[in-house]
């Protein structure tokens, strides 16, 4: 049995037989990853040292993109700044107001898969569809601005003016998403254990005390899973601002990758675009970090297993 | 065992024992804690419902009923033409073909890449599984913006632009999220299953077929609807992509709406759009609520 002693032996003892089955079943994902990851990745580094506009060859320009990106281009601080305001309000008012109606839904009431569905409803509704009922509903004529004319409020251009249309677009983002955080943070608080409430109420805890005590430490791990993907997706948002707004009005709703896809694919600057997205990726990639990094103040991980 | 909410009261109960003239019995402070917090769910849910309503309603309105103060909610009588009017305003059989052709493209590759790669990771053993593992999760965190620019140049160069292609192919690689959350059910199967199928001859191919397969469907239903209804809602790819209208599928054909000045007003038409490609998810959604609420929470927890 171990007498081969021939190369390809060696070959099939270094890789024996579980190994090389491992490989053969993860080699869809490991092809993938050269073909459409890591190949992708650094050619879109060499990119974005060029000028490139697919159809004349490529110029070498250095670091010039991100030179003009952070030096020379308003247009680039304005897009980071509308995406930061849309990320910093979004954020903190979808954890906040997804958890309050989490903790509402698990007082056991009645309907409360009922609730649930409704609650979930929104995040179903396809985000072209959604994005064309509130253009409906924002248009001057529309829904929005009768109700709020009953509250004694003048009608308002909530697209058109440029101090309303990004509050505009969180708004309607904030109701198309929600429902996702809801129903992360109710799981969550159905798994905190009730001996914990009830050895509190045995010392005399109140509701307030043991909402701030007990709830909230025992599910920020859920909350903090909410934060990091709230604030990841959030900087990457596009649609809604390509199809109620399109950056306008003055360039007050020009996210972040709607102004990469325009560089890209509007003003084919294939260099310049590549280097937005490796900023982007820095970005979001901090902003991780830094979530990270300070989750060990607030993050209450029991100790399992 | 108990749940949590028998013993748990929320900060509400101090402001209905606040708000109390006077001395209230228990159960009458109860009752007022129970009843706010129905209101407040009650309120918010028809907020959440409202705009739905609206979109329903104006999609059966005629021309003057949308622009009425105030708000026609139940029009008179309910224009179901609109609906067969807004499938002939735009090519609505090719956009539903359309997508659907691309949803199950994208299905049915993602289904056999992505569990045959989870089983790799969850059921078999080799050197280094650990990292490429790492590697597959971190792959997670790049936003697809940074890979989008030289994907599109690679399939211009190759003429891949305004086909499907661009959109059906990368599936058949999978997809670290589907791959992971796949994996994590895989591995709650007790090994020994496989353990003895392997002593009754069977291979490891047989083992992924015959056994961690068909034990794993509500994973894979509560994958399929994941994936459906992101292919479905998907714009961003069919927007760099497709430039045929022939070829749009109803993301980018639905907001043709508003480029058409013939019918940019017709919100009518708009939203009867805006609800025929509503429907399928909304029913896929209703259809497959308990795997579908059980990945997003299990996914989330675990994450």
């Amino acid at each position: 049995m171990t007498q081969g002693h021939s190369p390809k032996q060696k070959f099939l003892r270094l890789f024996h037989k579980e190994e090389r089955e491992f490989y053969s079943f993860t080699s869809p994902w490991v092809i993938g990853f050269f073909l459409f990851v890591l190949g992708p990745m650094v050619a879109s580094i060499l990119i974005s040292f060029t000028h490139w506009d697919i159809i004349t060859p490529p110029k070498w320009v250095g670091l010039e993109n991100y030179e003009e990106m952070l030096r020379k281009d308003p247009l680039f601080w304005k897009s980071l700044r509308v995406t930061l305001v849309f990320t910093f309000v979004l954020v903190p008012l979808q954890l906040i107001l997804s958890l309050l109606v989490a903790v509402l839904l698990n007082q056991k009431v009645r309907g409360l898969s009922w609730f649930r569905t409704i609650f979930y409803l929104p995040t179903v509704l396809p985000i072209v569809a959604s994005s064309m009922l509130w253009l409906w509903i924002l248009n001057p004529s529309g829904l929005l601005n009768f109700l709020i004319r009953l509250l004694g409020i003048s009608a308002q251009d909530w697209l058109t003016s440029e101090a309303l249309a990004l509050p505009s677009i969180i708004l309607m983002s904030l109701w198309g998403s929600f429902g996702i955080s809801m129903i992360i943070f109710l799981a969550g608080l159905q798994g905190v254990p009730s001996a914990l409430y009830e050895s509190a109420e045995l010392d005399g805890a109140g509701a307030v005390r043991k909402f701030f005590t007990i709830t909230l430490p025992m599910i920020s791990p859920v909350i903090f899973f909410n934060f990091v993907m709230g604030v990841i997706g959030t900087f990457q948002v596009f649609t809604q601002g390509y199809l109620l707004t399109d950056g306008r009005p003055n360039n007050s709703t020009l996210f972040y990758v709607l102004y990469l896809y325009r560089n890209a694919f509007e003003f084919l600057q294939m260099g310049y675009a590549s280097a937005m997205a490796w900023v982007l990726f820095i970005i979001i990639m901090g902003a991780t970090l830094l979530i990270l990094r300070t989750s060990s103040l607030w993050v209450y991980y029991e100790v399992q297993r | 065992m108990k749940g949590p909410g028998d013993s748990y009261r929320l900060p509400l109960d101090s402001l209905a024992r606040s708000t109390g003239t006077g001395r209230i019995s228990k159960s009458a402070r109860r009752k007022i804690y129970r009843a706010t917090i129905y209101l407040v769910l009650l309120l918010s849910s028809i907020t959440m419902l409202l705009p739905f309503a609206w979109m329903v309603s104006t999609s059966m309105m005629n021309e003057t009923e949308m622009f009425r103060v105030p708000p026609v909610w139940i029009p008179k009588p309910p224009r179901l033409e609109n609906y067969v009017e807004t499938w002939q305003a735009l090519p609505f059989t090719a956009f539903f073909r359309n997508t659907i052709v691309l949803t199950v493209g994208r299905l049915l590759p993602l289904l056999f890449s992505c569990s045959v790669v989870a089983f790799g990771f969850a059921r078999l053993k080799a050197r280094r599984k650990n990292l490429l593992f790492l590697l597959m999760l971190s792959t997670m965190m790049l936003p697809y913006q940074v890979t989008m620019i030289p994907l599109y140049i690679l399939f211009a160069k190759i003429g891949w632009v305004n086909t499907y292609l661009p959109l059906i192919v990368p599936s058949f690689f999978g997809v670290p999220f589907y791959i992971f959350m796949l994996r994590q059910f895989f591995m709650t199967i007790p090994i020994e299953y496989d353990e003895s199928a392997r002593i009754d001859g069977a291979s490891t191919f047989q083992i992924f077929y015959k056994i961690i397969l068909p034990l794993s469907k509500p994973a894979l239903v509560a994958m399929s609807i994941f994936i459906f209804m992101w292919s479905w809602n998907d714009f961003f790819t069919p927007l760099i992509y497709l430039h045929d209208t022939a070829k749009f599928p109803l993301a980018l054909g639905l907001q043709m709406f508003r480029s058409f000045g013939e019918y940019s007003t017709r919100w009518d038409y708009i939203m009867a759009g805006s609800v025929l490609m509503a429907i399928p998810p909304l029913v896929v959604f209703f259809f497959g609520q308990r795997f579908f609420v059980q990945g997003v929470t299990v996914t989330g927890l675990k994450g």
